[in-house]
């Protein structure tokens, strides 16, 4: 018996583009259409526009190996992972996928606001697959592992969203798969209920099992995948060691110094509070930023947006990652004094944030721009949708001749040292 | 668009899982097309499934209302009441010598199970989109279940009827016992299902592509019921249209009932063979309909 867990090969799906105001036919059109050129309409409408949304992939994981599936937004990522679980089905080439398959695209999929914690759990694992004498046998560690022991015969709709999350995690957790699929659950609920989901995925690996793992938090994919499997446009762009692997991503997925869209953005960046137009690295005098910058110079994050309707909530900022996937800072206009806050009219809007100097290393870093609602809706997020830049620090760390080079570290802060009065000191605070 | 043209279904179990749990499943994943039939045996599997959505249907059906349980009996009863003044004591429509208001709600029991059936039916493939979007189970499992809550409210409303019979008894105003033809009721509630079930599998997999399949479900019910003897006996239809009018499963249904409850004449045996016949082939003609367009489900919800 082979060592494979899933092979796919030559794998392409594809979709029709469908109008977003408009996106399902009705037959009172189709009859419309016919009513009024009965030939044109038996003829066929013109073929809807297609794009493909995985094109000639091909990959192979082996039994209990833990794959990463990195890329931006639209990359097919999620399409994969439909297509392999069965949900969707493949418009070209195959997959051979060997052990009995667990999925979890999505947290609590199938239940049911009015039912009962208990009743939802039974339901959640029929539709997971699990048998019900199994969800039976694992009732009792299922509902410790969420934590809702007192609220389990509670109909969920009095559950909070932690606690939603928890139990729907916490079914699925519980499938033991041969193999399993997972698609960014972590991006939602809080930071212990990421650590808790990261830590009985690791439990799932460490078991033996296949876990296929789509999220865009690096450190996560570090944390649990020994490979990963990078998607560009649909197509495989690199499949090997991990930190390999994240390292070209975060590179080359930024290689640009500006970033700027004519139109609506896409990418889910369009939106009547503040759609992104230009996201550029300036010098101090404003002008675009070409080639590095010396960590001695004031480089500027120029943040240009539409806004439609202004919305007293906006927050927009940037954050910068280092090219390794360590993150450096997240900074907001909103950060300073009210005062100081930007006014969002409509129409287009600019801001710059200033980088000071002496202040990054010598390296290579991510800037992604932050947009969001406070507290209510992300409109552009790092690592999900943001749009990158790229940032080149080179040279200009001192004044001083001892050290000029790159320094250990993520920051190399020029920072104040002060003389002390000579001996010892008691009186000092 | 299927760059494959083979006919082969693409989930076919390779091996099913040995003993011992040995990893021995194999799934292929690939592009179909064509017709193909339904995989009773994954379906059979998915029974459980099956079963909890009934279940859930079942209690949200009573949970989210106020009156919960009473809803099954109060919906019969005050469409009853209110066809027995308005066609019953206003039109003076003829009953056949039985109680208006008995003959009539007779024939409400499989005409609320079957309209109820087929609106659930339709609807249900979009209303579960997201569970179709992301999980993978046999499709077919969402139509069916949706129809058995409806079985439920027919035997609650089975009860009333018999409570109602009883009353009518005591009161002395109508007597009549149960015979045998009782036990037959099964049979034609399974018919009622199943009709209910053909025309909403198709409707539910047109509702998929065509949105606007559903704003046309209500008026489909209610043509039906016209044409259906449930306000009406069937014998108040001309007799040289009575044989197409028999041709409705429903006509045969409803007399099916009322034979079987309140001994009036015995349903057109033949027209119900011959509806019987229909049904059964439009079902598996939708079966492989629903089979045929079923791939391409998660891609459209």
């Amino acid at each position: 018996m082979s060592e494979t867990a899933i092979r796919v090969e030559g794998m392409g799906k594809q979709y029709r583009i469908v109008d977003r105001r408009n996106p399902y036919d009705t037959l009172r059109e189709r009859i419309m259409d016919f009513a009024r050129s009965p030939i044109a309409a038996l003829r066929g409408r013109e073929p809807p526009k297609t794009f493909w949304a995985l094109k000639n992939v091909s990959f192979e994981v082996n039994r209990g190996e833990v794959v990463g599936i990195i890329g931006r937004n639209g990359a097919g990522k999620s399409t994969l992972l439909k297509i392999l679980s069965r949900i969707s089905e493949p418009s070209e080439g195959q997959a051979e996928v060997q052990g009995r398959v667990g999925s979890l695209l999505e947290v609590g999929t199938g239940f049911h606001m009015e039912l009962t914690g208990r009743e939802n759990v039974f339901l959640n694992g029929a539709i997971l697959g699990m048998k019900r004498a199994e969800t039976a046998r694992k009732f009792d560690e299922i509902v410790a592992f969420a934590q809702v022991e007192e609220f389990i015969d509670t109909p969920i709709k009095f559950y909070s969203t932690g606690m939603y999350m928890r139990l729907g995690f916490a079914v699925a957790a519980h499938l033991e798969p041969d193999i399993l699929i997972v698609d960014e659950v972590l991006a939602v609920g809080d930071a212990e209920f990421q650590k808790k989901c990261l830590g009985k995925m690791g439990d799932v690996a460490r078991g033996g099992r296949t876990v296929l793992f789509v999220s865009h938090q690096m450190n996560a994919v570090r944390a649990l995948c020994s490979k990963a499997l990078w998607l560009v446009r649909g197509q495989v762009a690199d499949f090997s060691d991990t930190e390999a692997v994240i390292r070209r991503y975060l590179s080359d997925e930024s290689d640009a110094s500006a970033w700027s869209s004519d139109g609506p953005p896409g990418e889910g960046l369009d939106n009547p509070h503040f759609s992104p137009r230009r996201f550029a690295l300036v010098d101090s005098g404003l002008a675009p930023l070409t080639g590095s910058a010396g960590a001695d110079e004031k480089v500027g994050v120029l943040i240009e947006g539409d806004v439609a309707t202004p919305h007293a909530a906006l927050t927009v900022g940037f954050a910068v990652t280092a090219a390794t996937g360590e993150v450096l800072f997240w900074s907001l206009a909103t950060d300073q004094t009210r005062e100081r806050w930007p006014v969002y009219r409509q129409g287009i809007n600019r801001l710059v944030g200033w980088l000071p100097r002496r202040f990054l290393n010598e390296g290579d870093y991510i800037v992604e721009l932050v947009a969001s609602l406070h507290l209510t809706e992300w409109l552009s997020e790092p690592g999900r949708n943001a749009p990158r830049l790229r940032l080149v620090v080179r040279g200009g760390l001192g004044a001083s001749p001892y050290w000029m080079h790159a320094r250990p570290g993520l920051n190399a802060p020029l920072l104040e040292f002060e003389s002390l009065p000579a001996g010892n000191s008691p009186e000092l605070p | 668009m299927h760059g494959d043209t083979s006919a082969a279904d693409p989930r076919e179990i390779v091996e099913p899982r040995g003993p011992g749990g040995r990893i021995t499943e194999r799934v292929r994943i690939r592009a179909t097309s064509g017709w193909r039939a339904v995989d009773w045996v994954e379906f059979w599997r998915y029974r459980e499934l099956l079963w909890f959505l009934a279940a859930r249907d079942i209690k949200l059906r009573y949970k989210q209302t106020v009156l919960g349980v009473a809803w099954a009996v109060i919906q019969p009863l005050s469409t009853m009441l209110v066809f027995s003044v308005f066609f019953g004591k206003l039109a003076k429509i003829p009953s056949e010598g039985i109680p208006y208001p008995l003959l009539t709600l007779v024939g409400l029991l499989p005409w609320q199970l079957f309209a109820y059936a087929l609106t659930q039916s339709s609807n249900s493939l979009v209303s579960e989109q997201r569970l179709i979007t992301k999980v993978y189970f046999p499709r077919l499992i969402v139509p069916v279940a949706s129809v058995l809550a409806g079985v439920v409210d027919l035997l609650i409303g089975l009860v009333l009827t018999l409570g109602m019979i009883t009353l009518y008894a005591a009161k002395g105003w109508f007597r009549i016992e149960l015979t045998a033809a009782f036990f037959m009721i099964p049979l034609f509630m399974l018919f009622a299902l199943a009709t209910a079930f053909t025309v909403g599998l198709w409707l539910a997999t047109l509702n998929v592509q065509y949105r606007d399949i559903r704003h046309a479900i209500p008026f489909l019910t209610q043509f039906w019921m016209f044409v259906t003897p449930v306000a009406y006996p069937s014998s108040l239809v001309p007799a040289k249209y009575r044989a197409l009018y028999a041709l409705n499963p429903m006509t045969g249904v409803v007399d099916g009932f009322r034979w079987a409850l309140l001994h009036t004449a015995s349903p057109g045996w033949g027209p119900l063979g011959v509806s019987l016949v229909v049904v059964a082939a439009m079902l598996v003609g939708g079966l492989y309909n629903f089979r045929r367009v079923e791939r391409t489900f998660a891609d459209l919800v």
